[in-house]
């Protein structure tokens, strides 16, 4: 079986149709998309917060975003265990409710990065990453002006103790180093999730690697870790 | 209103900023830090009332606890 998907779209949201083409075309599940004014989540399994400049990123990223009406039952939804995975801008939604810890800020060169960056798999016994082997080196695109995750000392000490670290920026070869991490988030940190597992944030965009056509696929390896792991 | 980051936030537009001053033959320019300030009017008549509003205003939207710190003022007009 199959989750049911909804996709969240707030205003500026401008991954929306990516993540939706993702799960309804190329891993066929039954996808729908929630407009955000509404509380109803149309009995979703996976909740996704797609990427784009919601509310035009004013005042921070997401911290507007973070009020729409829909952001209730999506807390409400991942308190009580439901999946719900924040890319890019839904990340820093997710920041912003507070469903996963610390900060976002802006990309420590200044400049908007947009290109592919490899990511290695921190945590590989997670419901986002059970089925992708643990050396495997994601090739996977990002695109954002603030990515640069910093949390403080405490927290990145809990979120290491608790392994809630899911990816890092890595070479191509899938060794950390600064030199690969497009953003200066601290610690190499490109995704985290809740303790409880459940929620993930991360920056890089799964839904531009899915389809064959564009040339890359590892996406696919997250999206459907999910789908093959969110009943069990 | 004003919103600071904290001062163990790294605030690389402030750092660009300073490289602009050198640029100009400034030299002596150091910390410079890009804040918000926040202007905005309030419909009340009980002073108390009003700060809390504008507390909770500040505490829960315009500025992020992590990161930010943040003072405000309230002139009767």
């Amino acid at each position: 079986m199959k989750p049911k998907v909804g996709v969240v779209v707030f205003p500026g949201s401008n991954c929306d149709h990516d993540a939706y083409y993702s799960f309804r075309k190329v891993l066929d599940c039954d996808t729908k998309f929630l407009w955000h004014k509404g509380p109803d989540l149309q009995n979703s399994d996976l909740i996704v917060l797609p990427g784009g400049f919601s509310y035009g990123d004013y005042l921070r990223t997401g911290a507007i975003a973070r009020f729409s009406p829909i952001m209730d039952s999506v807390i409400n939804f991942a308190i009580n265990g439901g999946c719900v995975v924040g890319i890019c801008n839904g990340f820093q939604i997710l920041l912003e409710a507070g469903l996963l810890p610390g900060v976002m800020l802006k990309n420590k060169s200044l400049q908007f990065v947009c290109k592919d960056v490899y990511l290695s798999v921190a945590n590989d016994d997670t419901l986002f990453t059970k089925d992708i082997s643990p050396e495997t080196v994601l090739k996977i695109p990002v695109a954002h002006g603030d990515g640069n995750y910093f949390a403080d000392e405490n927290t990145l000490k809990t979120l290491e103790e608790n392994n809630q670290i899911v990816f890092r920026y890595c070479s191509p070869e899938g060794t950390l180093d600064g030199n690969y991490n497009p953003n200066g988030s601290v610690k190499n940190i490109a995704g985290i999730m809740n303790k409880k597992g459940n929620i993930l944030g991360m920056m890089p965009h799964p839904e531009r690697s899915c389809n064959p056509v564009l040339g890359k696929t590892d996406g696919q390896l997250i999206f459907r870790s999910i789908i093959n792991n969110i009943f069990n | 209103m004003l919103i600071k980051r904290r001062p163990s936030i790294l605030d690389p537009q402030g750092k660009a900023v300073e490289k602009g001053a050198i640029l100009l033959g400034i030299n002596n320019i150091k910390d410079t830090r890009i804040n918000k300030y926040i202007e905005f009017s309030v419909d009340s008549n009980d002073r108390i009332a009003a700060e809390k509003e504008v507390n909770e205003y500040c505490s829960k939207l315009l500025a992020n606890p992590i990161m930010e710190d943040y003072e405000f003022t309230l002139e009767e007009v």
